[in-house]
Order: C-alpha cells, then structure tokens, then sequence
C-alpha cells in the first residue's frame, strides 16, 4: 500500500494519473459528440419532416463513425498560395483550445481534471482564445471569401465576448467566488437554489434579473459558437462557407470536432453557471449513504442530462430561426445586450451590497 | 519541484525563442502570431510564479482582445517590403542605443533583485491576508487602498473610447437607416389602405 500511494506522489505517477484523467474526459467527449452530431441532423430533419440520416447503423446511430473515416481517408488539399504552416496551424489551434477548455469543468462532485481557483477565468481566457483558429485559418487560405468570413467572425466573437463576461461577472458576484466546484457546490438543495433563481429564498428578487441573463447568456453563446441564427462567417448564401472553404478532409474535421466541442461546452457552462451542474432538482438526503462513487455518477447523469437538454434547444434555434443580418447582429450586441448586461451587473452588485444578505459571501 | 522547473525553462524558451521572433520574421502577420505566442508563455510563467489571476487576464486581455486588433489591422494593411527595409540604416544606430539602455537596464535590475535574495527560492509569493486567494487580494487592495487610482484610469479610459467614438462617427445625410422601433410601432391601419376599384377605370392618380 506504501510503495503505491508513494509512486501517484512521484512526479511520474503523478503526470501519469493526470494524462489518464484528460485522455478519459477526451474520449468521453469526443464519443458524446459523435452521437450529439447525429441528434443535430435528426433534430434538424425532424423539424422539416425529412428522416434525417438512417442508413449506416440502426437508425442511423453510426453515421457519425462512417463520416469521420471518410474524411480521414481523402486526400488534404492545400492550396497553392497558401500559408502551409498558418494553414495547418489553425484547425489544430481550434481543435486543442476547444478540449483545454473541458480542463475544468466539473463534471460531478469530485469530478474535475484540474480543480482552480480561477476557473471561470480560464474558460473565459480559453473562449477567447477561440478566435485565432478562425482568423488564421480564413487568412492563410489566401483567399476572398474565406478572408471576409473570418473578419465577420472576428469582430462578431469579440463583440458577444464582452456581454458574455458581463453575465458571469453576475453569477460570480452570487457565488462569491471563480472556481467552477465551489459554484456547482452553492446551488445545492433543490432547483430554487440554482443561479437562474438568483440562488436561495433570500435572493429570490433577483430571478428578476437572473432570468433574463440566462437568455442573454444562451443568444451570446449561439454568436459566440457562431451558430444559427448567427453563422454569418459560414453565410453558404453569401460566403459560400467562410474561413472554411479552402479546408478539406482530415483539417476540416478538426475544424468542425473543435466547433461541436465548443458548442456543448457553452451547453455545460450555461450547466454550471445558472442551472445547478450535476446538482439534482430536488434535495437529495437519501444519496448521503451511497458509496462515493455511486454518488459521483448520481450527479454526472443530471449533469449530462442538463447538458444534452440544453444541446436540444441549440440545434432546435438552428431548424426554427433565420439567420441575422449582419448590421442587425452588431446593433443587438452591442445595443441592447451590453447595457442591458451591464445594468444587470450593477443591480446584482448592489443586491449584494445592500440587500438582506450584506455582502456575506 | 522537477515538474516546475521544466515547465519553467520551457516557458522562459518559448518567451524568449517568439520575442526574437515577433522582431526577426519577414511577414507582420507571423510577427504578431508569436506575439500573441509571446504573451501566452508569459501568461505560464505568472502561472508558475502563484499569480493565475495576473495570467489569466493577461490572457483574457492581451491575447483575447489587443492581439485580435493588432492581427486585424496588420492582416489588411499592404506592407511594402522594400519601403520598410530602405530606413534601415539610418535608424540602426538610434535602435541599437535605445536597445543598449534598455538591456542594462534591465542587467542592473534583474541583478538588484538577486542580491536582495530573490534568487534563493526562500521567498514565496503569499497573500498579505491569510487564507485568501490571490484574486480576492488583489480585490480589496484595488477596491481600498486604490480606489481613487483605479477610478481615475477607468475615466481615462472611457475618454478616450468617447474619443475615439467622436472622431469616427459619421452620419451621411439621406442614407435609410433602419429604426426598430418604428417597424415594431406600425400597425394595420397605419401601413395600410384599403381601395375601392370600379371595374374597367383603374386606380388612376
């Protein structure tokens, strides 16, 4: 027993338990996805009374697999006046930074690759951080339409990024604190306590504003995965496909993983952030016998369950709603998110402050 | 401690390798990706150095925002290679000087905080109040004893963003623009009439 517990100790064990973790939550992550793309087609096709894909597998539950060999197997098209290394660079970039995000996310108590202090930062930093695939990528290809659609996207992420962190500034402000465990931790005891409710009884005034920045939050996430009605650097009608037009086979692939990645991390930050993580909706006493695994799967399942609901909405706002214009997509930003954030962010600090709970964090 | 001093003289590599970089490549573009490279290996030292706040809005900022103007306005300015390389000579000997200072500067300070016992590794960086984290310190330091400061470069700040607002505002006259609220304010009768037409006579005027 002395010899084992030394050796996770050692910097070797040490580095060998963490890469086991990440290798673990990447696999998980990547198989999620490969069945979360399929519910995308079939929720799209649904919605316009087709079938949707169901010919490879029963039900169509292995197209996912036949097209990820597909593009694994076709020739990478590079173009002549290319940047080769910036070409190459930029779905790498997207893919990595898309799966260094799920670092800290928790995914059910105890749960979590890497548990910080700053974590709602660091999503932050790594969200921003997203931006550089696509301007890489649409500069490298040397061409007009993927140029124009990675400006598009540029501007339209920064843009979003900021009402973004004006709502977590609001949760934060709540919670009193920026690691993701803590915050999942706070929202315990049944559905009233979770920050979409302004979190407990005693804040129940705020749901006045803690609702209507869950709704900021989800719109600014669909602009920031740049998702319908939002997907104005990919406009097929005007842009063809934007940044990714010159991509083919295996970087095109990274390009879209990276995309998918991102779009169900925004599902689980909305998750973590307003609606409890893997807190159930109900007190749980009877769980507090369980052994502590059994506890930890109990809370990945509302977890999971919560994210994949939240996919649902996503990709129906895909089939249900027309795209935005681009004038259009701006003035709603930075018109009428960004103040209306930033006026929520004074009330709920004022809240804080002066309401019945006086800045007790 | 193994762990840390690699991830230490990787970063400090890299921090150095792309600084040389962002000033030797031919294409500005490349030159503001390993700036932005620059910044993000930064970002791991203070990480290394205790301060994840400090390193995360290096990130959040200077990657996430400035480096994204810098690579927006370089990617659509059209350099001329030759214009940039003709000056070269003539300012060689002003940038070799500004250099000089800088990097004995630089020597006289770095070897200041050495004899002060920096370089022993018996100073820990740590929060001036106890069981807090380096966030919250940094917090209560600006929210208190700087106040004042942190006020003022906030308004200096917003100056110069009205600034910058005024000088590129411009309204041309006759141009349509599109006004939300009078589209959602019309109704039936307003946008709306309904005609009689005899058949055979037309509207006419």
């Amino acid at each position: 027993m002395d010899a084992t517990t030394n050796f996770w100790a050692t910097p070797g064990g040490w580095t060998l338990i963490t890469v086991g973790q990440i290798l673990a939550v990447m696999i998980w992550i990547l198989l999620s996805l490969a069945f979360l793309l399929l519910a995308d087609r079939k929720i799209w096709a649904g919605v316009q009374m087709r079938k949707g894909p169901n010919v490879v597998g029963p039900f169509g539950l292995l197209q996912s697999f036949a097209d990820f060999l597909k593009f694994v197997l076709k020739e990478i098209v590079i173009p002549d006046g290319a940047d080769k290394v910036v070409f190459i660079l930029a779905p790498l970039i997207s893919f990595v930074l898309a799966f260094a995000a799920w670092a800290v996310v928790p995914l059910a108590p105890g749960w979590v690759v890497s548990d910080i202090n700053v974590g709602v930062l660091y999503l932050l930093a790594i969200s921003s951080l997203g931006v550089y695939g696509i301007i890489m990528g649409g500069w490298a290809s040397n061409s007009k339409y993927p140029f124009l659609g990675s400006l598009r996207s540029a501007a339209q992420m920064v843009s979003y990024e900021v009402s973004i962190g004006f709502v977590i500034i609001t949760v934060i402000l709540l919670a009193g604190t920026m690691n993701l465990q803590t915050i999942v931790e706070q929202q315990a005891g049944g559905f009233w306590n979770w920050y979409v409710f302004g979190g407990g009884l005693s804040n129940l005034p705020m749901i006045l504003i803690m609702v209507p920045m869950a709704v900021v939050f989800f719109i600014s996430a669909l602009a920031e995965t740049n998702r319908p009605p939002f997907d104005l650097p990919e406009a097929e009608s005007e842009l063809v496909a934007g940044y990714q037009v010159e991509y083919s086979s295996t970087p095109y692939l990274l390009f879209m993983i990276g995309e998918y990645a991102n779009i169900v991390l925004m599902c689980a930050i909305i998750t973590i952030l307003f609606f409890g993580g893997w807190q159930a909706p109900f007190p749980t006493p009877f769980i507090e016998s369980w052994p502590a695994t059994a506890q930890s799967f109990f809370g990945f399942m509302w977890f999971f369950a919560k994210t994949v609901f939240f996919f649902f909405l996503i990709a129906m706002v895909k089939a249900i709603v027309p795209r935005y214009r681009y004038d259009q997509l701006m003035r709603l930003g930075w018109k009428v998110f960004l103040p209306f954030s930033l006026v929520a962010v004074v009330l709920v600090a004022a809240w804080r402050v002066f309401g019945p709970a006086q800045g007790a964090i | 401690m193994a762990l840390q001093a690699i991830a230490f003289y990787l970063l400090a590599t890299v921090t150095i390798g792309s600084g040389l970089a962002v000033v030797s490549v031919r294409n500005p573009v490349h030159s503001v990706l390993f700036l932005i490279l620059t910044f993000f290996s930064a970002a791991g030292l203070f990480l290394l150095l205790g301060a994840e706040f400090l390193a995360m809005l290096l990130v959040v900022v200077y990657v996430g925002a400035v480096a994204v103007l810098f690579l927006f306005v370089v990617m659509m300015l059209d350099v001329d290679f030759g214009a940039l390389k003709q000056g070269f000579a003539r300012y060689a000997p002003v940038g070799a000087v500004v250099g000089g200072v800088l990097a004995i500067e630089m020597i006289i300070v770095a070897t200041a905080v050495a004899r002060g016992g920096a370089a022993s590794g018996a100073r820990e960086p740590m929060s001036a109040l106890d069981g807090l984290s380096n966030t919250e310190t940094i917090g209560r330091v600006l929210y208190t004893d700087y106040v004042y400061f942190f006020q003022a470069a906030g308004l200096v700040l917003l100056v110069a963003m009205i600034g910058a607002i005024v000088l590129t505002l411009r309204h041309k006259p006759g141009v349509r623009r599109q006004v939300i609220a009078d589209q959602v304010a019309r109704t039936a009768e307003s946008g709306m009439r309904t005609v009689q037409i005899k058949p055979g006579e037309g509207m006419g005027e």
